[in-house]
């Protein structure tokens, strides 16, 4: 019989899985090659916390999203046009949001009475015909064919079973019209000790793909154009990997060695075992006992002279409060990392949120200002870590970089870039400059930037005590005087506001006066632009504005707001950065504040916005 | 740092920065800066290559006293710093200085992690056995039943030994001296200095504003003969005014034995540093009535440091993988060009 080719813009798939069915891996395979193809995607992995929930149940349920497209696109999509699920659990899970119409590929051999009851299905949903009004569904006996496909490997059954996301990745292949060579290359090297399971896994792959090309089910291929991208080499690259990569490039650039010291947390652990990875540049990581030992150590290496770097999520950012009020008291440069997570508490370990501004913003005693900014995609990941880094060595402050769970796990075409366009970061330590009387001044600082000097120890004729406690001006001897000390504090103050003349001017997607604009902070981004596309497709007068440094706020940021009627601020909290807005500008801004761990939808935006403006 | 390096003859004064001394008039800490800033000119090391790290508390004022680098950092965590700083430059000489609150009860986890490291750090624990920066509550050291503004009727916590501690945390050096005995103190520091590895000082402190006397017997003339045993290396455990008692395993219990017709000095056992039991039996002394206090190394063996492994690792890497650049990982991977 004939297929047919259709050509589409966009796609939105979701894998659905037991956790132990291999969804990330098979979604991270979809992505490569995607990629490669030359779509524009984005990814939102969505896994559960717990490593191996019972077999089945609705807990154990993993998925992972893709959206590609020949346009550039911002978002992993809101609803999957096309949802594979392996076993009843993954299609109770996720049914419910698939698009009116959509697609689902399930895994027959997995809809067993035990499978159903765990799913809390009463009957089987492929068989019932419950599904067929809202979804096409194909029903495929994926375990079946892969036990076919491998019989003659003398694996045992389970192993050859667990091939079966295998074969939904090359039947995937082949309906959106992917290589399966690259995966192939892949598998190679992924199981190079292990010759019999690439066999497998590429049999289970190709029985996937040939099926849908020999099977009559499959009646239509989809096409997506290569998305027109500026030009330049790409890669697909993951938020955490991305960060990973700045922070050493930061490093290379100002010739600083990078410590990273750290202790392992969902969903930041990741760039811990990356720059672990890259001993070979020279980079030195230290898995500390505790979050507080991963930022005091970084924080005595940055004493000492080295690029400090640490990453956690929340919980590790509540422990490492009393240490960054030292790196502020101690003026040391310092990088935090907070891929946030849903909270409070242990809260949601591997689900997104952006509930730590505040906490980012004043979560220390005393007046402890910091420089605070966030990345906005899995790609600007790289970017906001090297300007974080670039911050801290210049303004010699401790800077709390804001991730997410999204950012981190997500992916996204990147163009390569090369290090040399990146702007420079000079380091210039202490010299006899800051010596007065035979005496190292440690607090003598810059007039312009109002950075102290950086003496490390080695240095000859500056060695030098700091502290906690608080300190005189230019001498950095402990002082206890009321005016010294208003002033230090006020001094400590300016220098991080004093950031804010080197961001430049805002940039305003749309219309620089209007009805709506709509303002968005970190991973929320994506959303909000393809929101204000959609609303001025319609000839809403929306514009969007990004706020990439939440401290200092860029300057021009209250002329920008009052040229509009109103101001919506989507964020994944209730409410956060409105509050300081509110609070910096006096200015009305609505919250549309979904807390769900999970990013907030276009769609979502686009009501809201419909709601205010009408 | 460098061996090229020409070093410098220095004196006390030296070692002394000008910020006035701000501890309590007859505090213990006044003795054990005096004998550091006195020893220090002949450890060979450039000022400028020594670093004091230390946390909160009494001890901790400790670094802006002396004219070195120093860091007087947050509660509890100078060894995790020290670490960073030693990590950061291996070639840097790190002392570490805190109290029996700071390393032991706010800081505990560190200094074990620190210990089962064996970072070439040297840490110097006062142990006066009570919080004198918060006004006289009991500290972990403190002897059960201890009468505190915290504990009216007494504390109710078994005390840590120390010594103890270090050694079951995997210690390579643990060593004791006191606040007065000023060249036994200046011996540990120069002992401390030459090993190899994290070593453990604890200095016996007195505070004679809350806990006035703590130590009294191991100092004052009329008791300290029979209460301390004076560690040497190789040497038999004997202690007492006569010089007549000493220390015999029983099986395989300690016990106090008087030397004369009954046993010889060929019955007493030999202190050997590298004998990690002897070390375990030795700490155990401490609280333990009937024997008494031991003074000195009581453990001393050479093991591989965490920061001579971690370069060794970067240079393997290296020369496995060859000398890379970020951009080289930046290009690394699947890439396409869009045209």
């Amino acid at each position: 019989m004939s297929k047919t080719t259709k050509q589409v813009d966009e796609v939105v798939i979701r894998f659905a899985g037991d956790s132990g069915d291999g969804m990330q891996l098979t979604g991270g395979r979809f992505t490569e090659t995607t990629a490669i193809v030359g779509n524009d995607l984005s990814t939102l992995p969505d896994f559960p916390a717990e490593i191996r929930a019972p077999a089945g149940s609705l807990a154990g349920v993993s998925a992972f999203q893709i959206k590609f497209s020949s346009r550039d696109i911002h978002t992993p999509g809101d609803a999957p046009d096309i949802l594979v699920a392996m076993n009843p659990a993954a299609l109770k899970a996720h049914q419910k949001e698939i698009l009116p119409g959509g697609t689902i590929i399930c895994n027959t051999n997995a809809f067993t009475p035990k499978n159903l009851k765990l799913a809390g299905y009463e009957t089987n949903p492929l068989e019932d015909k419950t599904l067929d009004d809202h979804y096409t569904v194909y029903s495929v006996e994926m375990s079946k064919m892969v036990a076919l496909a491998c019989e003659d490997l003398g694996l045992t059954p389970k192993l050859v079973d667990r091939t079966k996301n295998f074969f939904a990745l090359g039947l995937l292949f082949w309906i959106y019209d992917r290589p399966t060579q690259p995966t192939k290359d892949w598998l190679a090297i992924k199981f190079s000790k292990k010759p019999e399971l690439v066999e497998a896994n590429v049999r289970a792959m190709d029985a996937g793909y040939n099926y849908g090309e020999t099977t009559e089910i499959f009646t239509t291929r989809y096409t997506v154009d290569k998305a027109s991208l500026p030009p330049g080499t790409y890669r697909n690259v993951v938020g955490n990997y991305a960060l990973s990569m700045g922070l050493a490039a930061a490093a290379e650039k100002s010739k600083l060695n990078l410590f990273y010291g750290g202790y392992p947390i969902t969903p930041a652990s990741d760039i811990l075992h990356t720059l672990s990875a890259w001993k070979h540049l020279g980079i030195k990581t230290f898995q500390a006992e505790d979050e507080i030992a991963g930022i005091t150590s970084v924080l005595g290496a940055a004493f000492t002279g080295s690029l400090g770097v640490t990453a956690t999520s929340g919980p590790g950012i509540s422990l490492k409060g009393e240490s960054m009020g030292l790196a502020v008291m101690a003026e040391l440069p310092l990088v935090i990392i907070n891929v946030q997570r849903g909270g409070p508490s242990t809260g949601l370990p591997t689900k997104t949120e952006q509930s730590d501004l505040l906490q980012a913003m004043y979560g220390r005693n005393g007046e402890a200002p910091m420089p605070v900014l966030a990345s906005s995609t899995p790609g600007d990941c790289f970017y906001a870590a090297y300007e974080a880094c670039r911050i801290a060595i210049k303004y010699m402050t401790p800077v709390m970089l804001l991730t997410d769970g999204y950012l981190a796990n997500g992916s996204e075409p990147w163009q390569v870039p090369n290090i040399d366009d990146l702007e420079s970061i000079d380091v210039k330590f202490a010299d006899k400059s800051s010596v007065v009387d035979g005496q190292f001044m440690p607090y003598l600082r810059d007039k312009k930037t109002l950075a102290r000097p950086w003496a490390i120890p080695g240095m000859k004729d500056l060695e030098h005590r700091i502290g906690g406690i608080e300190k005189e001006d230019v001498t950095g001897n402990v002082n206890y005087e009321p005016d010294n000390h208003h002033y230090m504090v006020k001094t400590r103050a300016k220098k991080v506001e004093s950031i804010a003349d080197e961001l430049g001017k805002s940039e305003i997607f749309g219309n620089k006066n209007g009805d709506l604009l709509i303002l968005s902070w970190g991973g929320t981004r994506g959303a909000c632009r393809s929101a204000v596309e959609a609303l001025r497709a319609k000839k809403k007068k929306v514009s969007h504005l990004h706020i990439r440094w939440i401290n200092p706020l860029p300057k021009d940021l209250g002329e920008i707001l009052i040229k509009f009627k109103n101001v919506l601020m989507p964020e994944i909290n209730s409410g956060q950065l409105s509050k300081i807005i509110r609070a910096e500008f006096l200015v009305d801004v609505k919250g549309l504040n979904l807390v769900r761990g999970k990013p907030i939808s276009s769609a979502d935006i686009q009501q809201a916005a419909n709601s205010l403006i009408g | 740092m460098s061996e090229a390096k020409v070093k410098k003859t220095y004196t006390k004064q030296d070692f002394t920065s000008d910020q006035a001394v701000r501890w309590c008039p007859g505090c213990g800490d006044y003795a054990i800066l005096a004998q550091t800033q006195k020893v220090f000119p002949d450890l060979g090391v450039d000022k400028e290559d020594l670093v004091f790290i230390s946390g909160i508390g009494c001890s901790s004022r400790f670094p802006y006293y002396m004219d070195t680098y120093g860091f007087h950092t947050i509660h509890g965590r100078a060894p995790a710093i020290a670490s960073g700083v030693k990590l950061a430059n291996p070639d840097l000489s790190v002392w570490v200085v805190t109290g029996d609150g700071d390393g032991l009860s706010i800081g505990g986890n560190h200094t074990i992690h620190l210990l089962r490291r064996n970072l070439d750090i040297n840490v110097m624990l006062f142990n006066n056995r009570i919080y004198g920066l918060t006004k006289g509550q009991y500290s972990p050291t403190s002897e059960i039943g201890k009468v505190t503004k915290s504990t009216p009727m007494g504390s109710l916590d078994r005390p840590f030994n120390p010594l103890t501690l270090a050694l079951g945390a995997g210690a390579t050096f643990v060593s004791r001296t006191i606040d007065k005995e000023t060249k036994h103190l200046q011996e540990m520091i120069t002992k401390s200095h030459a090993h190899k590895g994290t070593s453990f000082m604890e200095i016996y402190q007195n505070c004679n504003i809350f806990n006035d006397g703590a130590f009294s017997s191991l100092t004052d003339k009329e008791t300290k003969l029979d209460t301390v045993l004076w560690l040497e290396n190789k040497s038999p455990m004997i202690f007492g005014v006569e010089k007549n008692k000493g220390i015999r395993l029983d099986g395989n219990t300690p016990t106090v034995v008087e030397i004369g017709d009954k046993f010889s000095v060929d019955d007493i056992l030999l202190h050997d540093e590298s004998d990690y039991v002897i070390a375990s039996l030795l700490s155990n002394m401490t609280y333990n009535d009937g024997f008494p206090d031991p003074i000195g190394v009581l453990y001393s063996i050479e093991d591989t440091r965490y920061e001579d492994m971690m370069m060794d690792q970067i240079r393997e890497a290296t020369k496995k993988k060859g000398k890379s650049t970020i951009q080289d990982i930046i290009n690394a991977g699947d890439t396409w060009v869009v045209k």
